[in-house]
């Protein structure tokens, strides 16, 4: 049998149902694009703002970053996706490791702030 | 036999992920990943121990500026939107679409790399912080600089792939190839917004 998985399409073999959940699901996107920079712009304001209190910036902009990285791994990389099982348990094993690694490394070299 | 694609029917919804090999790829990379979050999680947490440790040296109040750090994380976020619309293209056999949203992701990256390479160089030279002047320059060169390696390691994959198959159309083959490619660039953004958080406004804010 001839390998033929090298040879381009003539056309998209998507059906009229496929085709109203890829449009729904691009707005999707979008939107979830606009939350992201509004969560930025939001971020970065706060820190601007003189006024506010360094003891609320510091907890607000890194909930602000937990939030942005649901979106990304969510919206834009699929993760709530169905057929994303083993892509969550990878993910979420190395997220596991992540968080005692970096609190156990910033108590090592002495940072006992927060 | 496995082998054998039935073209009449048309290019399938989900070409990422539409023969064995795509989806062990699909699983392999997100496996790889995981254990990418752990690597930037060691850098994180010794960036974030070392990071008052400056010396004689300028601190990050002294170095960072606000506006810089805020269009090179506009200019990376709208690199994961183009990537997005790029694999969108793909799923409905637009090569052209493709093939332009990935271009465009590729000239933000390097309109991103570009500001860090000056930014280093500001630093360096006009507020004296090289790789060992501080605790503080060391881990945040360290940090930022792996950041700066998967940007160029992310662009030349994916420049490669945009001349490997510049006219050769959407196959079974390439499409779980630019899949997999726009998740390591949404994974790179993802860092940097952890990056620009942690470092650049923690930093400013000096807490």
């Amino acid at each position: 049998m001839a390998d033929n998985l090298s040879q381009p399409f003539s056309k998209s073999a998507m059906t009229e149902e496929e085709k109203v959940q890829f449009q729904r699901e691009k707005k999707q996107q979008v939107v979830a694009f606009v939350l992201m920079i509004f969560l930025t712009l939001l971020a970065f304001l706060a820190v601007a703002a003189d006024f506010l209190p360094v003891m609320f910036v510091i907890p607000f902009i890194l909930l602000l970053a937990l939030v942005q990285f649901v979106l990304q791994m969510f919206y834009f990389m699929h993760l709530k996706d169905n057929d994303h099982g083993w892509a969550n348990a990878f993910i979420w094993s190395g997220v596991f490791i992540a968080i005692p690694t970096i609190a156990a490394l910033m108590l090592l070299l002495g940072i006992t702030k927060y | 036999m496995a082998n054998a694609v039935d073209h009449s029917k048309g290019l399938p919804s989900h070409p990422e992920k539409a023969t064995l090999e795509a989806k062990n790829k699909f699983l392999g990379f997100w496996f790889f990943l995981g254990g990418e979050t752990v690597l930037f999680a060691t850098f994180f947490g010794t960036f974030l121990g070392l990071r008052s440790g400056v010396a004689d040296g300028p601190t990050s109040q002294d170095v960072f500026a606000l506006p810089l750090a805020f269009i090179m994380t506009m200019l990376l976020l709208t690199s994961s939107l183009t990537s997005v619309l790029a694999m969108f293209a793909m799923k409905k056999n637009n090569f052209r679409g493709l093939m332009i949203w990935m271009w465009i992701t590729v000239l933000l990256g390097l309109g991103f790399l570009g500001l860090e390479i000056y930014e280093f160089y500001e630093y360096v030279h006009h507020y004296g912080l090289g790789f060992t002047t501080s605790a503080f320059a060391s881990s945040f060169y360290t940090l930022v600089g792996l950041h700066g390696a998967h940007v160029v390691f992310g662009l030349s994959w994916i420049i490669t792939l945009l001349i490997r198959y510049r006219n050769s159309g959407i196959t079974l083959t390439n499409a779980p190839k630019f899949y997999v490619a726009s998740l390591y660039w949404h994974f790179i953004d993802v860092v940097w917004v952890f990056i620009f958080t942690v470092v650049y406004l923690l930093g400013v804010v000096g807490g």
